[in-house]
């Protein structure tokens, strides 16, 4: 994303950011900061740190990001019931798990995103999204928007144009949302949708809706505009100075510790190790030369990894010795399509060399993975 | 005479700070340190209720998603007990006490109850509540010096077992960075401070004197007091290695290779080592590899070694082969399914070019890079990971010279390659020339090949790749 940096001022970051230890200097009541990355992870590092390491006893910040194409799941998610992987995969998109509780969102470069971090007392939602209202109304006063009582943001009555999560710690809150200007609707559609059949959890489950860009209404309405209108708007309220500070997620000397926040975002532990236990219950369809075969696999899926595991053939149709050496290493092995090859592969290597076996091995090794 | 140094206390750092308060004139003569906090009637060992506190927005039920801690578990004040969710919200329980986890009152996905207990910990009398507020930091220098008590206007967080820790170390929190929740200061802190001390900050007493040791020209008898004078007092810097051994479940790929070698150890390995002269295979290599990058693929040297073992197991199918488990009877494999061990993020892999006899070299540089840009993306499929009749493994990319590569069974041999490297060698007219040399180790399955064949067909292999142009002859 190309900067107008007559738009924006960049200014000394250091003496504002800095933790606590120093006490808080005179910028006193709020900050508006922008990141020049558009890296989902870093980003959502971002968050973190701000969350952790600033004082916000007399501020509030505002945090202004745009991210190229990424899902992102909330906290307690199962991301096999949210998002089509092979997808993701095809079309690198990444999938990132925020900290925040709530639904997944698919974010591109046409879907800005706004965090608002207060102390733990002043964390409050609605004037949070009221503000956002109130800006674009400023922007276009025919605009028909406002806010449900689920925390959303609908236009014309009907199609959702932002959704929101938050999340609380000890004495700092943050609360964001999204703002869908010109986002792929396409992509977003598409990628969003599960084919993964026979999940069971707990996890919390996303509520789909109809979506709308701004932009449809209004082409004039770009992220830039957007931005600045609610940045303007931001300052207004709170009374601090409407200039708009950019910020590196990438810079140790100003976030020390950013680096290892982003990278623990992206550990494999953070994005499926988290996700609530599920149980994966399913049959399916092989066709196999000219027969058609049955097979069931159940399995548990505790922190992302399987607990147990359960595959039904039909009798002989493989050595059973083969299916329990193939269900034992399953078990405890990660719920993920390069593990399952990797072991399934090696299986083969230590039965007995037969075409026929490699070929039907290789069938059902396939099918299973792609429940993964 | 030596030399007596003391660090003067006012000389060490100064802190500026908004807040200053100073200590009453009777603080500053005791000689042990003190700490100031609130302290309300406990009694040993009491269990205590932690209620699920305000949440914010009227909000009254929540659903507890994931607990940090189990009973029995010791925590810390600050420490997340748990992490609860409520309407797209999603909060960090964080223990007001030091103590033991007694009690979890709910399970996971149950609803929790603002104002009522969800969790029981059994707190240690002796340490007291202590409080959020009002906790003051200890004065960390001793006696006779002056010393500013400086005392900042908010909290130093940290728990009393870190302040232990600063207290007996002699540091003052003020100056130690706290890397943990909300500045909070951790034990590693105060350890990575203590690291980073150097002479300049140590309290003057007697014990860190640093006399400089006498030079060697001094006459004065060696009197009792001198030799004490003598020895340099080292600093005593305690040395701290805050590491701790991590233990976890072994990835896949490393249950795959356990799997794999185990079942390798059974194949008595025999090892063949030689050196191939590339100069000629590179130079050709530099002219070929524009006429491939026109036509979209990467050419690397692995599609000449493919190819030329390839052509060797035409001439030695026994190389080729597999042997079944009760070693009954050999199966030579028609096709040449040659495996290219591949080094990925997670781990080993080794998928295979299907069928290398009737393939070009070009048609087996376009697979490898297919296979190489799967394997990095980790989306190989089952069928390129299996029937493999023979493997090569391209070390020398990384590094070394000879290796002792382990057979994948059902495969009978493999060949590690290492590195490139220029070395002098002699020419026929006995001159010493510029050569590109590469190593070769082999290893074999000694049950049905023997060194000959082995050494047979390395010769071959090796003597396509000294003169490419050979392999014209045989290609098919």
């Amino acid at each position: 994303m190309v900067l107008q940096s007559s738009l924006k001022n960049c200014r000394q970051l250091s003496c504002i950011l800095r933790t606590p230890k120093a006490g808080f200097r005179s910028t006193s009541g709020g900050l508006i900061i922008q990141s020049v990355s558009n890296d989902v992870y870093q980003n959502l590092a971002v968050e973190d740190w701000i969350h952790d390491h600033m004082n916000l006893e007399n501020r509030q910040v505002l945090f202004l990001w745009r991210n190229s194409p990424a899902v992102v799941i909330g906290r307690h998610q199962n991301p096999w019931q949210e998002c089509n992987f092979g997808l993701l995969r095809q079309k690198n998109i990444k999938l990132a798990r925020r900290r925040s509780g709530g639904g997944t969102v698919y974010h591109d470069l046409g879907n800005i995103n706004l965090t608002f971090f207060t102390t733990r007392k002043k964390y409050e939602r609605m004037e949070n999204l009221k503000l956002v209202v109130k800006a674009l109304k400023a922007l276009r006063p025919e605009l028909d928007v406002c806010v449900t009582d689920r925390y959303d943001i609908l236009l014309d009555r009907q199609y959702k144009i932002s959704g929101t999560a938050a999340k609380l710690g000890r004495t700092t809150a943050y609360h964001h949302c999204t703002l869908l200007c010109n986002a792929d609707k396409l992509v977003l559609s598409s990628v969003l949708k599960s084919p993964y059949k026979g999940l069971k959890s707990n996890a919390t489950p996303s509520v789909p809706a109809s979506v709308k860009n701004l932009f449809e209404e209004d082409p004039s309405l770009t992220c830039e505009v957007l931005l600045d209108a609610i940045a303007e708007e931001y300052a207004t309220q709170h009374h601090i100075d409407h200039r708009i500070t950019l910020i590196n997620p990438a810079d140790e000397t100003v976030l020390p510790g950013i680096g290892n926040k982003t990278k623990e975002l992206q550990t494999w532990e953070w994005v499926y190790g988290k996700t609530p236990k599920f149980s994966v219950s399913t049959c399916f369809n092989m066709a196999y030369k000219d027969s058609v075969l049955d097979v069931k696999v159940d399995m548990d899926v505790k922190h992302g990894r399987i607990e147990a595991c359960n595959v039904h053939l039909p009798e002989h149709w493989l050595p059973p010795a083969l299916c329990s050496e193939l269900v034992k290493s399953l078990t405890g092995s990660k719920f993920c399509p390069k593990e399952t090859t990797t072991l399934a592969t090696a299986l083969l290597r230590v039965c007995p060399q037969d075409d026929e076996l490699h070929s039907r091995w290789n069938l059902l090794c396939e099918n299973m993975i792609m429940l993964m | 005479v030596c030399i007596h140094r003391v660090r003067s206390c006012s000389s060490i750092r100064f802190i500026k700070s908004k807040y200053v308060c100073v200590f009453d004139k009777s603080a500053l003569k005791f000689s042990h340190q003190q700490r100031l906090f609130r302290t309300s009637a406990v009694s040993c060992g009491q269990i205590v209720q932690f209620k699920l506190s305000d949440i914010g927005e009227g909000i009254t039920e929540v659903t507890v998603k994931e607990w940090y801690i189990k009973e029995g578990d010791s925590v810390s004040q600050f420490d997340s007990i748990c992490e609860v969710q409520s309407d797209k919200a999603s909060v960090t329980i964080t223990s007001r006490y030091d103590g033991i986890i007694r009690k979890l009152h709910y399970n996971l996905d149950e609803i929790a109850y603002v104002g009522k207990p969800l969790v029981d910990i059994e707190i240690d009398a002796s340490k007291g509540v202590a409080p959020e507020e009002d906790v003051v930091e200890t004065p960390p220098m001793s006696h006779e010096e002056h010393t500013h008590q400086e005392i900042k206007g908010h909290k130093t967080l940290a728990t009393p077992a870190v302040r232990r820790l600063a207290m007996e170390n002699n540091i003052k929190l003020s100056e130690v960075v706290g890397t943990g929740k909300d500045n909070r200061i951790l034990k590693e802190d105060i350890l990575n401070y203590l690291a980073k001390q150097t002479g300049a900050i140590l309290p003057p007493s007697p014990k860190a004197e640093i006399i400089p040791p006498l030079p060697k020209s001094e006459t004065v008898p060696a009197a009792p007091k001198d030799k004490e004078r003598k020895i340099p007092v080292s600093v005593s810097r305690p040395i701290v290695f805050s590491g701790k051994d991590k233990t976890e479940p072994i990835s896949g790929f490393h249950k795959a290779m356990v799997k794999t070698m185990s079942a390798a150890l059974k194949i008595p390995h025999f090892g063949y080592c030689d050196e191939v002269d590339l100069t000629q295979l590179v130079q050709l290599r530099e002219e070929l590899k524009p006429v491939a990058q026109i036509r979209g693929v990467k050419l690397s040297f692995m599609p000449f070694f493919i190819k030329a073992a390839s052509l060797g197991l035409l001439q030695y199918p026994i190389l080729n082969a597999s042997l079944d488990e009760s070693c009954q009877n050999v199966t030579y494999k028609a096709s040449h399914n040659i495996g290219v061990a591949m080094d990925t993020e997670q781990g080993l892999i080794v998928p295979n070019v299907k069928n290398v006899q009737v393939c070009s070299v070009f048609e087996i540089a376009s697979e490898l890079n297919r296979l190489q840009s799967l394997g990095s993306a980790g989306q190989l499929g089952t069928n390129d990971l299996t029937g493999g009749t023979f493997t090569l493994s391209n070390i020398g990319t990384i590094g070394g010279t000879y290796t002792k590569p382990v057979i994948l069974p059902p495969e009978v041999a493999i060949g590690a390659l290492g590195k490139i490297q220029v070395l002098p060698r002699f020419n026929g007219k006995g001159e010493v020339f510029k050569a590109q040399i590469m190593n070769v180790s082999w290893s074999a399955d000694h049950r049905i090949i023997d060194g000959a064949t082995m050494a047979r067909f390395s010769n071959l292999w090796k003597s396509y790749l000294e003169n490419p142009a050979s392999m014209l002859l045989d290609l098919k």
